[in-house]
This record gives structure tokens, C-alpha cells and sequence, in this order.
């Protein structure tokens, strides 16, 4: 008897959101249960499983590389930057210019290469554009695509948000949406509109028998490396340096951080530094992926990137980070239940839902850092 | 409040806000006179200019015509995104995605029942009001979220879902699925055939009564040398402005009844709103199911003139067209989506392209392959072809400016090129101080225990105020 009555007290105390973390939860488990049984039964081969998890592994990496800086310029400059999957863009081109200049040299024509084929010149498989082959060009590409994407976003910011600091979330938001149009178009202008290939396909590497898979793709491989080294790299700034601490006081709490005088143009600085850099190299080692280049790049993966960020709670990296985990393995392990051309749509509806229900993240309760 | 640059007529509808003249009826008159002198002024403009650089007759009038109809079509979008925005705050980002819903509602309830893929086979006035049904219902969803979350959060929500929307249609699995025998469906990619909305033209056409003024007309046209064809998308435009002209009026009447005054309290102070007993939740709900329905009417008009549509036409920067649009003629007042839908139309969409009419009528430039190429031209003294790339590729600077207009107007000018219309809720505008012209405590004068706002001078008596209102 009193056991009933405090259960029906429990289920009354429970919020919307605990009720909606608790049905996500459930939603999870069944599906968890079901890739099981769809494995036992022999519907879905093993391998094709791993797959899926490794590709969502793989994708989760350079979404957080973004989400990192989306979610840095969503909590300390307080506005959800429509411009930022442009970024990823302007690292994507910027640096694949750079490796085809060192990469092609005597091997193709220079407007080719100064363009990226927009001219249709230059095959990237004559040029073995490939990370084996010309390391040093992609190596290379890779430290441009960070730095050019940084002097972009500084510049973008000196014009565009210093003038709108104190202008409030919206209008910002507004003005982010104008500089994405500009600077993908200004991208367009000079690269065109044409979708091609820029990278040579991928040396597989054969593994030795005791992994799960035969050879390793070793594209895939310099994106996980990469990702997960810079990620490491900005843990380690995050955590053990004053500029660090300073970021994370102004994402807490900012009145608090002017008070006690962090320096705020300082620290907004170093924001765009780094948000933008890990942006630039994101973009640039999806090409190294991917193999194809657009000036539609970065605008195609905002919203997922977004998805990201929500998820994990706007402000906090290591959320963002999970959420880029969880948003990875979404778009990836729901091609089990759903057609590959919907894959997205479970990515966008999980983001509304936890927008919803949880507008602080996922993981609320884990204190920002 | 004197911004350089504004029209007089503007300063003095915004720079009375000491009187209760705000609450008044705004001057319509005034209003459409100003909405008159700027469409006419521009197709002055770009009729002198059309024929003084020899662009041509046929094709001045061309453009005209295209500059016309799509002024119309989003000056539609912009007044229904104004009751969401401008009225109640709610920042709505997905207008694409209510628009596909609208339109393609629309077009599988009258297609043709032997087409592929089937539709119902509706006559179209039923299908429109079918479409404005279910994109206020998809509004109802979308409303939800609205009650709980902050306004760029709602955003996120509202751009999340219309890339459901469009992603969903593009899907194969929606492509084509059988019912009873018919293959129905949104045909994916490809988009679903439907008979054109305008082809209600030469319906009406061919009814007694109305036949002898369409005969009349195509007789016109036919001495000036006009084709039918021409006339009748000349008609139907002449609808969409019909429509644009319903919206105004429909819209304004909301905007000044109890419930937009509702509205106007959510977007400045909605927790005050609560407060005072209003019940905001519903009022939200309400306002965002009658734009979405406008939304999807909008959007059926300006597919009218196709039989065909596809989820391309609906890719998210549509909606930030529509955003510009009303961003240009300031959010928060109705003329003002007018002139901005007819200024983006005009200027930002159209104004390119007849500057490369322009220039085609009068040079012979190439557009070299790529930007490289003209560079190298360039280099050797010959600029012409880094001319030719750059109306070669006019959609693309066309985006920019776009982009940069944005930017800039956000800067300078956020209320919009009108100047601040921006209609508030209160009778009189709280924000401001009051000054010693307005019978209010002068600054300075805060020892006299005078409460802020309230008229306190004795040399300025509350009646000849009253009298100023009347005048």
C-alpha cells in the first residue's frame, strides 16, 4: 500500500524533461535490443554493423572538430553563427588549393591548380593526390586550411560582429546569415559552383589478422588521427592554461568574468582562433575523406552540426564533442531501420525533440568546461 | 529619429510617438501613397534606363513583368512572416518548409488521377484551401516548441524541421506508394505534376461576360505587338496583387484589433502579458497556424505559374530571401514587407540580371572559362574579359550582395530602410523619456518626486495635449 502511493508521488514529481529523458532512454534500450536480435538472426551481417559504427566514428570526429567552435562563439559571443559551416568551406578550398599547388608542381598547369580544377584540368589521380604519395603537399594543405580560415574569421569578425557586440542573439544571428551567404558566393566567384573530385582514392593498408577489419583506409585513418590529436590538443589549452580557465569563466557566467577583468576582446580573440581553426581543418580533412569538394559543403553540415551542439548543451566542449558522437552514430546506425535518404531527417528530429525537452543538453548535470 | 536619408513621410508617422497618434490607424493613405511613388519610381527608372542603353522594348517590359511578379510573391511571404516576426517575436526560420507544405498538399490533391504519381483530382479551389489547412497544421506542430523555448533556440527548431519537410519529399521511400491500386505519392526528386493555378485564367476567360474584355485585351495586345501568352501572365500577376492587397488589409486589420495588440505585448514583454491575464500560449499558437496557412497560400501562388514541383524549390535559402525582403523594409510593419518584398524583388533579385541585359545589348564580351583566365587577360591590358566573368557569373555576385546587404542593414540600419514603424503595443511609447515638451518632468528635474512619464509641469496641462492628438 505504501509502496503504491509513493510511486504514484515519484511519477507525479516526475518533470517533462526526466519523463523525456526517460523515454529516450527506453527508445534506446528497444533499439539496442533490436540490433542485437537483428545480428542473432543473421539480418544484419557483422560486418556491415562495424561498418556503420566506424563510419559513424569517423563522421562524429569532424563534427566535433566543428561543433567545438560553434559551440565556443554560441556561448562566449552568445549567438548561433550561421556562418560558421562556411568556415569549414574556406578551410576546405584555401587548403586543397595549397596541396595542389606544392602537390602539382611541373606535373600540372598552375591555373588548374590555383583554382582547384575548376577548369577540369589537373586530375587528381595523374597528380597521386593522395596522402601516401604527396604527404608534404597534404600536410601542408592541412596547416593553410587552419591558418587561412583563421584570418578569415578574424577579418569577418573586425567588420561584421565587433560592430554588433552588444546588438543582442537575433540580429547577430541575422548578420551571421548575411556573412555565410557573402562568403560562400565570394567562394563561388572564384572556385565556381561546380561539385568535383579533388583527391586521388585512398591507399588501403592491409592489417594484421587480429582486428576486425581487412585493411584500414588510410584517408579515414589521417582524419581520425588528426581530429583526435586536436582534440586532445585543445583539452590540454581548455584545462592547464589561464587563457583556458578565462574561456571557460566567460562561458559561465560573462558579468562574472568582466568583473573580476578578463580581458573580453582578448579572450573573444582567442575564441575565434581556435574556433575557426579546428572549423578549417575539419573542412579540409572531410575533402580528405570524402574526395569531393563544394561550395556546399560547410552550409550542408551546419544543421548536423548544430544537432551537435544542442545535444551536448550549448557551452560546454566535451558535450559538444558527445553530442558529435551521438549525432555520428545516429545518422549512421539508423541506415539499419531507415533509407539512407532519411538518415539526416532521425539527426534533425533527435535535435528538435532534445531542444524541446531538454534545452540544455543531453548530459545536463556534467558543469561546463 | 531625423535618420538622414528618410523620407519625410516616415518621420513624421514615427516621430510623434509623444501624442497617442500610434494607436491610431496608421495613415493607409499615406502608406500606399509611399508604397505608389517607390514602384513607380522604379519602373520609371528602369524603363528610362532600359531604353536609353537600347536594352529593348519587349525586353524592358519583360523585366517589368518579372520584377512585378515576384515583388507580389514575396511580398506575400513577407507580410505573412511579418505576423510571426515582426508582430509576435516568434523567429520562424523555416518558411521554406511551410511553403513545400502548402504547395505540395496542393498539388496531390489536384492532380490528375491517371498521372504518375496520382493525385485526387480536386478541383484547385479546394486544393488551395487543402494546402493552407495542412501547412496551419504543420504550423500547429511547429507552434509547440515555441511555448518552451528561447527565441534562437526556436529557430533552430523551425530551420530543423523545414529540412525534415524537404528532406522527407526528396525521399525515395515517399516517392510512390499504392493505395487501393493508385500509385500516390510526392514523386521524390523528380516532384509531382498538377495543374497550374493560373490556368483559372483563361477559365475566367472563357466566361460569358468576361470573355469580351479578355477578347478586348488580346486585341490590344495583338496591335502592340503583345502575345497572349503574355497578357494572361499579366493577369495573373495582376491576381497576386490582388492577393498581396487582401493580406495588407487582413493583416492590418489583425495588427490593430485586440488580439494583434496581444501580440505586440508577447514580442516586448510576454512574462507582462501573462500577467495581465492574457493567454499567451493560445494567442502564439493561433498567430503561427494563420501565418503558416498564409505561408502555404503565398507559396501556391508563386507556383502558379508552373505544373510541375520539385523539393529543390524549397532549399532553406528561400526562407533567408524572404528574411532580407522584410529586413530590408523593416520588420514590425506591414507597408514595410510590402516595399521590401518590392525593393528585394527589384534590386537584390531582378536588378542583375537586367544589368547583364544591359550589357549584352550594348558589348560583345565572352565570359572566359574561369576567373584565372581573365586575370591573365587582364595582366596583358585587355580588362574585358574580367568584365564578361563577372556577368558570366552574376548569380553568384548576385548572393553576395545579397549577403552583404544583410550585413550591412543589420549594422546601420536594423529597423529597416523605412526607419523605425515598428508599431508598439502600449498607447504611448514607455521606452521613451518624457521631455519638458511633452509635459513630462524635464531631466534634471528628478528631485521634484515626480514618477517618470507622468506630466508633471504646470505649464503644459494635460488638455492641450488631448487637443494636439485630435489635430
Amino acid at each position: 500500500m505504501m509502496d503504491g502511493s509513493n510511486v504514484r508521488e515519484k511519477i507525479a514529481d516526475l518533470t517533462v524533461q526526466e519523463l523525456f529523458g526517460g523515454v529516450l532512454l527506453l527508445g534506446i534500450v528497444l533499439l539496442i535490443l533490436d540490433l542485437v536480435r537483428l545480428v542473432a538472426v543473421g539480418e544484419l551481417p557483422i560486418g556491415r554493423l562495424w561498418a556503420y559504427i566506424w563510419n559513424g566514428l569517423v563522421d562524429s570526429l569532424y563534427i566535433g572538430l566543428a561543433a567545438i567552435g560553434l559551440s565556443m562563439t554560441y556561448s562566449i559571443l552568445r549567438f548561433a553563427n550561421f556562418s560558421h559551416g562556411d568556415l569549414l568551406t574556406t578551410g576546405a578550398f584555401s587548403g586543397w588549393t595549397v596541396a595542389y599547388l606544392i602537390g602539382g608542381i611541373g606535373v600540372a598547369d598552375l591555373s588548374s591548380r590555383l583554382l582547384l580544377r575548376a577548369d577540369g584540368g589537373a586530375q587528381p589521380g595523374m597528380m597521386e593526390m593522395e596522402v601516401l604519395s604527396a604527404p608534404l603537399a597534404i600536410v601542408a594543405g592541412l596547416v593553410v586550411a587552419a591558418v587561412v580560415t583563421i584570418l578569415v574569421a578574424l577579418a569577418i569578425d573586425r567588420l561584421v560582429y565587433r560592430q554588433l557586440r552588444d546588438a543582442g542573439g537575433i540580429p547577430l544571428l541575422i548578420a551571421s546569415v548575411g556573412v555565410a551567404l557573402a562568403l560562400r558566393y565570394l567562394i563561388a566567384l572564384f572556385y565556381t559552383t561546380e561539385t568535383r573530385g579533388v583527391v586521388a582514392s585512398a591507399p588501403q593498408w592491409e592489417t594484421p589478422g587480429v582486428v576486425p577489419v581487412d585493411t584500414v583506409n588510410l584517408h579515414e585513418a589521417t582524419l581520425v588521427i588528426a581530429a583526435l590529436s586536436l582534440i586532445v590538443g585543445v583539452h590540454l589549452l581548455l584545462q592547464y592554461t589561464k587563457l583556458g580557465k578565462s574561456m571557460r569563466a566567460m562561458s559561465d557566467n560573462k558579468d562574472l568574468a568582466l568583473i573580476t577583468g578578463i580581458p573580453t576582446e582578448r579572450v573573444i580573440f582567442a575564441t575565434w582562433v581556435i574556433g575557426s581553426g579546428l572549423a578549417g581543418v575539419a573542412g579540409y580533412l572531410i575533402i580528405l575523406d570524402r574526395g569531393q569538394i563544394t561550395i556546399n559543403l560547410g552550409w550542408f553540415l551546419l544543421l548536423l552540426i548544430f544537432a551537435a551542439v544542442i545535444l551536448g548543451g550549448i557551452g560546454s566542449i566535451y558535450g559538444a564533442l558527445a553530442g558529435s558522437l551521438v549525432i555520428g552514430l545516429t545518422i549512421n546506425l539508423s541506415l539499419v531501420w531507415i533509407p539512407s535518404d532519411l538518415n539526416e531527417t532521425a539527426a534533425f528530429m533527435l535535435m528538435i525533440l532534445v531542444l524541446i525537452f531538454r534545452p540544455d543538453g543531453l548530459f545536463t548535470g556534467v558543469k561546463t568546461a | 529619429m531625423s535618420d538622414p536619408g528618410t523620407n519625410p513621410e516616415d518621420d513624421r508617422t514615427g516621430a510623434v510617438p509623444d501624442t497617442d497618434e500610434t494607436t491610431i490607424r496608421p495613415q493607409w493613405r499615406t502608406d500606399l501613397v509611399l508604397i505608389a511613388k517607390i514602384v513607380g519610381a522604379t519602373y520609371l527608372g528602369f524603363a528610362v534606363l532600359g531604353l536609353l542603353t537600347g536594352v529593348g522594348i519587349n525586353e524592358t517590359v519583360g523585366f517589368l513583368r518579372r520584377v512585378t511578379f515576384f515583388a507580389a510573391v514575396y511580398a506575400l511571404v513577407a507580410l505573412a512572416l511579418n505576423l510571426h516576426w515582426g508582430y509576435t517575436g516568434l523567429f520562424n526560420i523555416g518558411v521554406a518548409g511551410f511553403m513545400a507544405v502548402g504547395v505540395y498538399t496542393m498539388a496531390i490533391m489536384t492532380a490528375s488521377p491517371e498521372g504518375s504519381p496520382a493525385g485526387l483530382g480536386l478541383p484547385i479551389p479546394i486544393g488551395i484551401i487543402g494546402g493552407m489547412i495542412a501547412a496551419a497544421l504543420v504550423g500547429f506542430i511547429a507552434a509547440l516548441p515555441a511555448l518552451r523555448v528561447r527565441a534562437d533556440y526556436f529557430a533552430i527548431v523551425t530551420l530543423g524541421l523545414s529540412e525534415i519537410i524537404r528532406l522527407a519529399l526528396l525521399s525515395g521511400s515517399l516517392r510512390s506508394f499504392e493505395i487501393g491500386g493508385t500509385e500516390y505519392g510526392t514523386g521524390g526528386g523528380r516532384g509531382i505534376r498538377y495543374t497550374p493555378v493560373d490556368s483559372v485564367i483563361p477559365w475566367l476567360l472563357d466566361r460569358p461576360g468576361i470573355s469580351a474584355i479578355g477578347e478586348l485585351l488580346f486585341t490590344i495586345g495583338r496591335a502592340v505587338g503583345v502575345q497572349p501568352s503574355v497578357i494572361q501572365g499579366g493577369l495573373y500577376t495582376g491576381v497576386l496583387i490582388g492577393f498581396v492587397i487582401l493580406f495588407y488589409a487582413f493583416l492590418t486589420r489583425i495588427a490593430y484589433s485586440p488580439f494583434g495588440r496581444i501580440l505586440k505585448a508577447i514580442r516586448e514583454d510576454e512574462l507582462a502579458t501573462r500577467s495581465l491575464g492574457k493567454n499567451t500560449d493560445r494567442v502564439k499558437i493561433t498567430v503561427f497556424m494563420v501565418g503558416c496557412a498564409l505561408m502555404g497560400l503565398a507559396g501556391i501562388l508563386w507556383m502558379g505559374s508552373r505544373s510541375l514541383v520539385s523539393p529543390d524549390s524549397f532549399m532553406p535559402i528561400v526562407t533567408f530571401y524572404i528574411f532580407v525582403a522584410l529586413i530590408v523594409g523593416g520588420a514590425g510593419s506591414n507597408t514595410g514587407s510590402v516595399v521590401g518584398g518590392f525593393a528585394f524583388a527589384a534590386f537584390l533579385w531582378e536588378g542583375p540580371r537586367f544589368i547583364r541585359a544591359i550589357v549584352r545589348a550594348n558589348l560583345r564580351v565572352r565570359s572566359p572559362q574561369t576567373i584565372y583566365d581573365a586575370f591573365v587577360a587582364l595582366g596583358s591590358g585587355d580588362p574585358l574579359p574580367l568584365f564578361g566573368y563577372f556577368i558570366g557569373t552574376l548569380d553568384e555576385i548576385r548572393f553576395i550582395f545579397v549577403g552583404v546587404v544583410l550585413v550591412l542593414l543589420m549594422i546601420w540600419k536594423p529597423d529597416g530602410l523605412l526607419g523605425h514603424r515598428k508599431e508598439i503595443a502600449a498607447a504611448t511609447d514607455l521606452s521613451r523619456r518624457p521631455t519638458a515638451a511633452d509635459g513630462g518632468t524635464p531631466p534634471g528635474h528628478s528631485g521634484s518626486g515626480t514618477p517618470p512619464g507622468r506630466p508633471g509641469d504646470d505649464n503644459h496641462p494635460e488638455q492641450s495635449k488631448g487637443g494636439e492628438t485630435d489635430a
